[in-house]
């Protein structure tokens, strides 16, 4: 296999999302054989192709430095889910 | 054991744009909570980020101003991970492709001698919101204005050696933003933090050794204390025969204490990959040419230009040169006063210890350099005296008149210059106190006798109610008294 059991534990833990014992063998299988995929194209030789930043062929566009935006914070707060003295609120968190 | 100690800075400098890097929110310091987040800025589902010009011009403009190569094209990525005042979950940052290339700064060290310290690359991101940790009923309240702040991070070569150098990097960097213009430098609303990564290894070694970084510090002073607190932690740990946890550490500079925010292990794993949401931005050479040739005077040549053109010393042309606002305020009150020299003490003196006893920036000041430059004529002139000059800054600094003349006229503080009048009262005064006419001039050790002629000022500043030039007081009365 591609991936480890513990592997994904880790990524289960940098992406937030809680995963079951049981659910580890399928996706050891699943993200192996993406892994595999993977590691095909990797045989390809790209020794002189330039690394693609972007599927489209294209610059960016620069916006002037000018302010265009209004406060709408009513508009935005009615949606969360607690707010406070203007600010947002969400489960403490101590670093 | 002796050890050398390896440092290297990451300083965060916030760009003075209007707007932020990817939306047209307004960046004004101060403002209510969330009153400038937009749905670009709280990640709103659907959104696009459209990246600020002025922030690229600001980021080329400080390249040049550090000997930089300019990349011509630059790329963002995404770095990867979860905290509430990072609406993404992800920063918006430059890896493979930062806009600003390996370059230099040469610093000022205490001993007169210059050194150069390289500097790795800046990149283009962006800030984070604010957390507030205060008690919002076991929640954590989250204001959002500042995220999407355009940054350029700068990352030094680990060039520095103790505090002494890397406290001078940081004020030379502080020193170029604010001259270029490209950053307020208020440190203390965050405008500039630094993170230091410190190691140390047996004296004359080539490898280095394990590296701790320490994070946000934000100000010169508690830069240079933790870099002290480290430094020691390390050597401890060394020399009683621990090995040093590559780690972040934080700093509390009210406490000089600090303590492990995560380890290497435990370090967050970015999963860093491009931006599927902006395409590379490219530079051409006319956009860089025109940051060339809106660069304004920097530190360094202002400082050769003070010693040229007002006559100052080293020392002088050093500290008003270094700080833009200051230096533009010296240049006022030296033109207006037309003596540089006392300008350039007013300045450093009196004005600066004002400045600093109300932790007020030069910005805020509430007197002009015009002010001081008319200030500095009326002193120059012998319209008043030094204890006078001091009052008169008063009245301007409180804003109780803002001219100087108006000032010396209502409090009177003009002083006599008029030789006849002022031997008068020196007659009248010595006539007053002819025991101690007989001391003085029985007294032979000059050393004693100059003393003595102080006794004589207190009656006569009182007979001139304190309008009397004391300098001429003071001929007259030599002169008087037979030497």
């Amino acid at each position: 296999m591609s991936i480890s059991r513990e592997d994904i534990g880790k990524v289960a833990v940098l992406a937030r999302i809680r995963v079951d014992e049981e659910q580890v063998s399928a996706l050891e299988k699943d993200l192996g054989n993406i892994l595999d995929l993977v590691d095909q194209l990797g045989a390809a030789d790209t020794d002189s192709v330039e690394p693609m930043a972007h599927p489209l062929n294209a610059v960016q566009k620069l916006r002037s430095d000018e302010v265009t935006e209004t406060n709408e914070r009513e508009r935005f707060q009615a949606i969360a889910p607690a707010t406070e003295n203007g600010l947002y609120l969400v489960p403490r968190v101590i670093e | 054991m002796q050890w050398d100690i390896v440092i290297g800075l990451e300083i965060h400098v916030q760009l003075a744009t209007k707007t932020k890097i990817f939306s047209g929110s307004s960046t004004a310091y101060g403002a209510e909570p969330n009153t400038q987040a937009n749905a670009v800025d709280l990640a709103m589902p659907g959104t696009l980020p459209v990246p600020n010009e002025q922030a690229f011009r600001y980021a080329v403009m400080f390249g040049l101003a550090v000997n930089a190569e300019i990349e011509r094209r630059s790329v963002f990525e995404r770095k990867n991970y979860f905290y509430p005042d990072l609406p993404k979950g992800y920063q918006t940052t430059q890896l493979e492709r930062p806009i600003v290339g390996p370059g230099y700064v040469d610093i000022d060290l205490s001993n007169g001698e210059s050194k150069r310290v390289r500097i790795h690359h800046a990149h283009l991101e962006e800030d984070a919101g604010k957390s507030l940790h205060e008690d919002f009923h076991g929640m954590t309240g989250v204001d959002l204005n500042r995220a999407g702040t355009p940054l350029i991070e700068v990352v030094t070569e680990p060039d520095m050696t103790n505090a002494d150098e890397a406290v001078a990097f940081a004020k030379k960097l502080h020193s170029i933003v604010t001259s270029l213009g490209i950053c307020d430098g208020d440190m203390s609303q965050g405008s500039m933090r630094f993170d230091v990564n410190i190691s140390l290894k047996p004296k004359g070694e080539d490898e280095l050794g394990t590296r701790t970084e320490t994070k946000n510090l934000n100000s010169f002073r508690f830069m240079e204390q933790a870099i002290a607190h480290e430094v020691e932690r390390q050597m401890d740990i060394l020399e009683d025969g621990g090995s040093i946890v590559q780690e972040t550490r934080l700093y509390n500079g009210d406490r000089d204490e600090s303590r492990s925010m995560r380890t290497k292990e435990e370090a967050n794993d970015y999963r860093y990959f491009p931006c599927p949401d902006l395409l590379p931005v490219e530079i051409d050479d006319s956009f860089i040419d025109e940051a060339r040739n809106s660069l304004p005077e920097l530190p360094d040549a202002r400082k050769a230009r003070f010693m040229e053109q007002y006559g100052l010393n080293d020392y002088d042309a050093n500290l008003l040169a270094s700080d833009s606002k200051l230096a533009a305020f010296f240049e006022a009150a030296a033109e207006r006063g037309k003596d540089a020299k006392l300008a350039s003490n007013w300045v450093q003196g009196e004005f600066s210890a004002r400045l600093n006893a109300e932790e007020k920036s030069v910005a805020e000041s509430p007197i002009s350099g015009e002010q001081l430059g008319d200030l500095v004529v009326r002193i120059a002139d012998n319209t008043i005296s030094s204890a006078g000059a001091k009052k008169v800054f008063e009245a301007l600094w409180t804003g109780e008149n803002d001219n100087v003349d108006a000032i010396i006229d209502s409090q009177g503080l003009k002083q006599v210059s008029d030789t006849g009048a002022l031997e008068a009262m020196v007659d009248e005064v010595l006539a007053d106190m002819p025991d101690q006419v007989a001391q003085y001039q029985n007294e032979e050790d000059p050393k004693k006798r100059k003393k003595m002629l102080g006794g004589f000022m207190g009656p006569l500043m009182k007979a001139s109610k304190g309008q009397g030039n004391p300098k001429l007081f003071n001929e007259i009365l030599v002169k008087k008294l037979g030497g």
